[in-house]
């Protein structure tokens, strides 16, 4: 392996890991005080039960994000020293405003956890609001920084040479706003099902107790509108791809030839070789109405620029079509629960439902993940869009599938630890009524 | 004072926030390590009361450093992660050890077994990224950077390994433990219930503030052919004399406070003192960020970045500082019950 690959297998890597923790960092917080919320003003000790767990396992992925968030930092040096020569002036700014946003949350998060006898009830629910707020703006601010990437903007190129940075314009770019709004929705809607999707399992296990219940409400109540809303959200940054990066475009849909009335393939193995896409399912005019809203319209295809510019196929385009399925079986399943919660059905004592909700637990990070791939192998070869290639950023030092392999190992032993210790939080959760052992202050809301 | 200037000490703040507040938690690690005798277990437990709520917004302080360095002066950012690559990178390792066992051992249940074998990595973890970080920063004031950031030396060994590799880094490694394990002890002493645990954190405290003046020692006669340039502005510069002066008052002091037992004037007295220390290797390199050639004023990003970071410090720290002093009032107030509950 070269050390370029090596250096990108490590920061995909650390990036995969990562993006899994800050989701829950953004997304449980507001579990967490519904939760309290409604022990607050009910009193029932089911609720306070939930909120103390969550936070609890809010607090265990909390702090393997933020190691491995302080890893990303580095890493951004350590791995792409020359991107960050150029980046670093035009968009440090966000990863500033990240820094104090995940201040924000570190701390109050630390109020919220043991602060439940020390401070003020109104105090707790603030600091837990705070928690949510600040771990919602933290991802905003990575992902406008990732939007530049994309689409960069904010400074001049005059003959090789970075000049006038202007570093709101460039947290204004072109891809922030569909990027965020994806990102954000994603973190609810995986989240939330992940959540939903545990407590279903362990009803059809047969833990009757009513604390599965109110969880597996409270999950879907975060994380089924954000599951409706993400293909809405997913069409505009097709919108906005068509527009500004149809590269990557036409790779996630396999589409090889420029053309008007531009189909969209589903599935199949697109073939950088013979430019055609083998075995897929090709929908006519699909594309066209799709990015530009008028089946005639004109879709530029990977022909549009020589192929040593081209991402690496059937990854991007399967990757796509995994994101796409994940999210709309999940906005199936959140239409289903909405239906139900109108129709005043009970939604635990539905099996297929609760089947249904099983499925769907690991598909948005599954998602996320396939969306990741999507947006950062389909910029590939450029590290920044049009101006910096990823070869060129890369550290001088040899010797980099060592240090991947090291990370590596790491990454999979903090995993299995993540694994083991959330899992044994689950299976400790109650079995039936009336079990509340070791919950300091249950029953009494003060 | 250029903006550029004004960053670059925020950003040594954001560094002396570390060293106090993360760099206690590190030491807090040491002692989990040393901890003997009959309270063995009671001194790991106040160690892990001590740090649970609040390190990992102490560990912030890093981030915070590290995003303002490669925003404000982004050459010396990409200069150290490539001339420094390999003690970074165990200063990583050494940090995602050391966070996720602590969190792991919160959280991974009681039995001894699982509580050892997590103390354990905490604890190692917590012994030698202190050592890495100063070696970092010894490798910075001895100049070795510089040299290698351009690319003279031949080799891998001449290029990656060479400049923190010596004996002035690795003294200043030494050194740097002993700091964090003294503040950690001093802040100990008034974390502990009166009585025989509070004496324990007293006789460590004293010894690591003896060996914080023995490793000093060292590492200044090293830095003599070392580190000239850090060595000059330590002992000839016009500030140097009083500044020596005031700083090893600091550190009589803080020692004299711990043999009388004066707990939080010894607090502020080794804080005092380990943050001159810091500001002292600072003061001695202005105005280079990476001696011996790459200066603040080279190094800095155009004045847009500057002027825009430096309104998003004030807003921030709008923000920031009063959670903190809530933070520290709700868990560091003095009339602390004898147990929180590590939910």
């Amino acid at each position: 392996m070269s050390d370029l690959a090596a250096a990108r297998v490590q920061m995909g890597m650390s990036l995969a890991f990562h993006i899994i923790f800050a989701v829950v960092g953004i997304a449980m917080p507001v579990l967490m005080i519904v939760a309290e919320r409604r022990w607050r003003r009910s009193g029932d000790p089911v609720h306070l039960d939930l909120a103390k767990r969550w936070a609890r396992g809010t607090a265990i992925l909390f702090a393997v994000g933020a190691v491995s968030g302080t890893v990303l930092s580095f890493e951004l040096g350590l791995l792409w020293p020359g991107f960050m020569r150029v980046a670093g002036p035009i968009i440090g700014m966000p990863f500033s405003l990240e820094g104090f946003a995940f201040f924000t949350e570190a701390i109050f998060l630390g109020i919220y956890l043991y602060g439940w006898e020390r401070v003020s009830a109104r105090a707790h629910q603030l600091a837990g609001v705070m928690v949510a707020v600040s771990g919602a703006l933290s991802g905003v601010f990575v992902v406008i920084a990732n939007a530049w990437m994309n689409a960069p903007a904010g400074f001049d190129l005059v003959d090789g040479q970075i000049t006038n940075v202007r570093p709101l314009a460039a947290m204004a770019n072109a891809a922030a706003l569909p990027q965020v709004l994806h990102m954000t929705l994603a973190a609810y809607a995986a989240t939330g099902f992940a959540v939903a999707g545990v407590h279903a399992w362990l009803i059809l296990r047969g833990r009757r107790a009513p604390f599965h219940r109110h969880a597996l409400a409270i999950a879907l109540l975060v994380g089924a509108p954000a599951a409706v809303l993400q293909p809405l959200s997913g069409d505009f940054a097709a919108g906005h791809l068509a527009r500004h990066q149809p590269v990557k475009l036409a790779a996630m849909e396999a589409l090889f030839v420029t053309q008007s009335g531009a189909p969209i393939t589903l599935g199949g193995w697109p073939d950088a070789a013979e430019r055609r896409t083998h075995f897929g399912i090709e929908v006519p005019y699909g594309l066209s109405l799709l990015a530009f809203r008028d089946p005639t319209a004109t879709v530029r295809g990977l022909d549009s620029v020589p192929p040593d510019l081209w991402p690496a196929l059937p990854a991007v385009h399967l990757s796509f079509d995994l994101m796409v399925a994940c999210g709309m079986y999940m906005a199936l399943v959140a239409l289903w629960a909405a239906w139900l919660a109108w129709k005043k059905v009970d939604l635990s004592a539905r099996r297929r439902f609760l089947w249904a909700t099983v499925l769907a637990a690991p598909l948005g990070f599954v998602a996320i993940e396939a969306g990741w791939m999507v947006t950062e192998l389909g910029r590939q070869p450029w590290v920044i869009y049009g101006v910096l290639r990823t070869a060129d950023a890369v550290t001088p030092m040899p010797g980099q599938m060592w240090r991947t392999g090291v990370f590596a190992l790491i990454y999979v032993f903090l995993a299995v630890v993540v694994t083991v210790l959330l899992s044994r939080q689950i299976v400790r959760s109650p079995m039936h009524t009336g079990e509340y052992r070791g919950v300091p202050g249950a029953g009494a809301p003060g | 004072m250029s903006a550029a200037d004004v960053l670059a000490g925020t950003l040594v703040l954001a560094l002396n926030a570390y060293v106090l507040s993360g760099g206690a938690d590190f030491g807090g690690g040491v002692w989990d390590l040393l901890a003997v005798g009959p309270r063995k277990a009671a001194q790991r437990d106040l160690v892990a009361r001590a740090i649970g709520p609040v390190w990992e917004a102490n560990h912030v302080w890093l981030i915070l450093a590290v995003v303002l360095l490669f925003t404000c002066f982004p050459p010396a950012f990409a200069r150290l992660a490539v001339a420094l690559n390999l003690p970074l990178t165990g200063v990583l390792v050494g940090i995602v050890l050391r966070g996720s066992a602590f969190a792991f051992r919160g959280y991974g249940g009681d039995r001894d077994v699982v509580q050892r074998r997590w103390g354990r990595v905490f604890a190692v973890a917590s012994l030698v990224t202190p050592v890495l970080l100063g070696v970092a920063v010894g490798a910075v004031a001895s100049g070795a950077v510089g040299d290698a950031g351009r690319g003279t030396g031949d080799g891998f060994v001449a290029n990656y390994v060479a400049p923190w590799l010596a004996p002035f880094p690795l003294a200043v490694g030494v050194f740097t433990l002993c700091c964090f394990a003294f503040l950690a002890a001093v802040y100990l002493t008034l974390e502990a219930p009166e009585g025989e645990l509070r004496e324990d954190f007293r006789r460590r405290a004293l010894a690591a503030g003896v060996a914080v003046g023995g490793t000093a020692g060292v590492a200044l006669v090293i830095a003599s052919p070392a580190a000239p340039l850090m060595h000059h502005g330590l002992l000839s510069s016009s500030w140097s004399l009083p500044f020596q002066v005031v700083t090893a008052a600091f550190a009589v002091s803080a020692l004299a406070a711990l043999w009388t037992r004066r707990y939080r004037l010894a607090r502020a007295a080794a804080a005092a003192q380990v943050s001159l220390i810091l500001w002292g290797w600072v003061g001695s390199q202005y105005p280079y960020v990476i001696p011996p050639d790459l200066r603040i004023v080279d190094a800095a990003s155009p004045p847009a970045t500057l002027h825009l970071v430096l309104i998003a410090l004030v807003l921030g720290a709008a923000v920031l500082l009063p959670s903190l002093v809530f933070l520290f009032r709700v868990f560091k107030a003095n009339d602390r019950p004898s147990a929180i509950r590590h939910q």
